[in-house]
């Protein structure tokens, strides 16, 4: 039982980290139709921000953790809005060339990081609260799990309220629906463009540090690694859909964990074959639009 | 017009026989090109060096049959790639078949493997192919690490050379594999160019530019799809076989995601939509990464300050660079520049629809 309790919730952290990605995929998909390869450098980016200043201020502080979260944010928002300012926007409506310059992206990005920072992982500090664990039901939980589903449950949240009470929300749910129709009515998509890569940027970059935490490094490959990961759920929750991609990141998450229990470590394959499965019964994910 | 068109393509096969005949005759020449090649063309490092880029070539042939003729975006080709390459390697050291037997045995695999998998994928089009078919090569990349005993893990395979002729062994004969790469690329030439012009590839090229069209005049259009995909599939494990005799052994790198990727970049490089672009490109982009390794170690590079240093002594940087610059600015690649030089005309247009088309 207490085994069970213990990958579901590693589950849901894992999940967490997936969502966090997925998220930012699956809005700029939602509304612009770029497949953003990118994206798992934002994060790697993100990461590597979080861990220069935690080696800075010394790692083992709360207030550091918290400024380095805060720090990956902004990188990540930064330079994904600097991405789509200096390469998307240049291709306008030419999905297949933006989705190439991101991938040409991707690959000089990664080079670059491995220039940087080597190709070996990098150990991370934490608080010490992190590496404790909790009891509960008899499972003995790393507190980090909490400290992902925590902010992956606020990111949600965040992402939601934004959409739904906010001006530039309105327009990118318009956008999403049809963006011809709201270009028409004379309001500027383009900039709720940078704002949604922003915003996927800023997500990437959270999840780049807290990933750092959870898997104890950083390395140059650490956003590729998650980035397929992330594929897989916006392709299984549905592309362009959040709640969809939400959903999906959990299940995804905690197959993952218990075939890797009980199944001689064969999570990953396991994914796969969901993906397969999915393909075949619903093509279009479990919330995405009738094609 | 027409003659002018009919006159230029008999052109273009007379200039790609020329071509054949020099790339020959290499191994017996001995021509230095300093800065490109690393000696004279009749050393074996050399000839290694041609070899992977003709290679490379007819794996981004392969690649256009797919992308530029069929308008499938794949992000998962180099799985094929080395399904031949440790298929084969594999068949080798686990059965007593000689290099034949075991080259067909390997082929029914991935022609199997390419019609469950590529009927799986093209259930869904566009963004969502790109990613499942990304899916399928890193399921690839995982059971190959995961299962060291039988591949090798990040070791790689070895070739267990036992049942493999004389003449394709070590490195005097490295000339022999140079004329079968060579060979290779004539072969999966004529192949997709049959393809291209025979009544599937017509009716392929017609769904890339109109999938409701073709369905309306009572096709279907996924059966094309599928054979495009797996005779795709079957040209790049050829490559990838004829690639594990050269290497004598393969590597994970096989099956990473970013060598997928680079085959990609290799093709848009060269010139989507153009099948002789996919052949520069995967000829200037070898000699491009194998330059680049070497301008990397130099000292040139290793006394610059460090702002400079890192980015140039990283090859996939500079090329991932001039792979977006391609996009931006050039999107007719090698082959559309050329043409735009040639003829005076903006070939751009032309290629930025062969783009829009893939979705």
């Amino acid at each position: 039982m207490s085994t069970i309790i213990l990958l579901l919730i590693t589950g849901l952290g894992l999940g967490a980290l997936y969502f966090l990605v997925a998220s930012g995929l699956s809005l700029i998909y939602g509304l612009m139709g770029v497949l953003n390869f990118a994206h798992g450098s934002f994060l790697t980016l993100g990461a590597f921000a979080g861990w220069e200043l935690a080696r800075r201020m010394g790692g083992e502080s709360w207030g550091t953790l918290i400024a380095s979260l805060l720090l990956g944010m902004v990188v990540g928002a930064v330079v994904a809005a600097a991405t789509e300012f200096l390469l998307i926007r240049r291709l306008y409506n030419r999905h297949i060339e933006q989705v190439l310059v991101t991938v040409g992206l991707a690959l000089a990005t990664v080079a670059l990081f491995e220039g940087i920072w080597g190709t070996d992982a990098i150990y991370v500090t934490a608080p010490p609260w992190l590496s404790e664990t909790t009891e509960i039901f008899g499972a003995l939980v790393p507190n980090d799990r909490f400290l992902l589903i925590g902010a992956a449950v606020l990111v949600l949240l965040g992402i939601v309220a934004f959409l739904r009470y906010t001006r530039f929300g309105l327009v990118i749910r318009a956008g999403v629906e049809n963006r011809s129709m709201v270009t028409a009515l004379g309001i500027d998509v383009r900039k709720a463009f940078t704002v949604v890569f922003a915003i996927g940027g800023a997500a990437a970059g959270l999840g780049g540090v807290l990933a750092s935490h959870y898997f104890g490094y950083v390395s140059p490959q650490l956003g590729g690694s998650l980035l397929i990961f992330a594929f897989i759920v916006t392709v299984i929750g549905g592309l362009g859909s959040l709640a969809g991609a939400a959903i999906a990141s959990v299940v995804v998450a905690i197959l993952q964990q218990f075939a890797n229990y009980y199944l001689g470590g064969t999570g990953d394959l396991m994914v796969v074959l969901l993906l397969a499965v999915v393909l075949l019964v619903r093509p279009t994910g479990i919330l995405g639009k009738k094609a | 017009m027409k003659s002018l068109t009919n006159l230029s393509q008999r052109t273009w096969w007379i200039v790609g026989g020329a071509f054949v005949v020099l790339a020959a005759l290499l191994p017996v020449l001995n021509i230095s090109i300093p800065g490109v090649l690393p000696g004279a063309t009749y050393t074996p490092g050399t000839l290694q060096l041609l070899a992977l880029a003709l290679l490379f070539a007819s794996l981004a042939l392969s690649y256009h049959l797919l992308f530029g003729t069929a308008g499938m975006l794949s992000f998962g080709h180099a799985l094929y790639f080395a399904l031949g390459a440790y298929g084969l390697g594999i068949v080798l050291q686990q059965t007593e078949l000689t290099l034949i037997p075991a080259l067909g045995l390997t082929l029914a695999i991935v022609i199997a493997a390419a019609y469950l998998l590529g009927s799986l994928s093209l259930r869904v089009t566009g963004i969502s192919f790109a990613m499942v078919t990304l899916a399928f090569a890193q399921a690839g990349n995982v059971l190959v690490r995961r299962n060291p005993s039988i591949t090798g893990g990040e070791e790689g395979l070895r070739l267990d050379t036992e049942h493999i002729p004389e003449f394709f062994i070590g490195v005097l004969n490295t000339r022999n594999l140079y004329w079968l790469a060579l060979a290779l690329l004539v072969v999966v030439f004529i192949i997709v160019a049959w393809f291209e012009n025979s009544r599937a590839g017509h009716a392929v090229t017609a769904t890339r530019e109109n999938e409701l069209r073709v369905r309306v005049l009572g096709l279907r259009p996924f059966g094309v799809k599928l054979m495009a995909f797996v005779i795709a599939s079957v040209l790049a494990s050829l490559v990838g076989m004829v690639h594990l005799l050269l290497q004598s052994g393969t590597t994970p790198r096989a099956t990473s995601a970013d060598f997928t990727l680079t085959i990609l970049v290799i093709v848009v490089l060269g010139g989507v939509g153009s099948r002789w672009g996919a052949i520069v490109g995967g000829i200037v982009y070898t000699l491009l990464d194998q330059r680049l390794t070497a301008l990397a170690g130099s000292e040139a590079i290793a006394d610059l300050p460090a702002v400079l240093r890192i980015p140039l002594s990283e090859p996939l940087f500079i090329l991932g660079t001039l792979f977006i610059l391609v996009v931006l600015f050039l999107p007719g690649g090698i082959a559309g520049a050329t043409r735009r030089l040639g003829t005076g005309t903006r070939a751009t247009p032309v290629a930025r629809k062969r783009l829009e088309e893939a979705e």
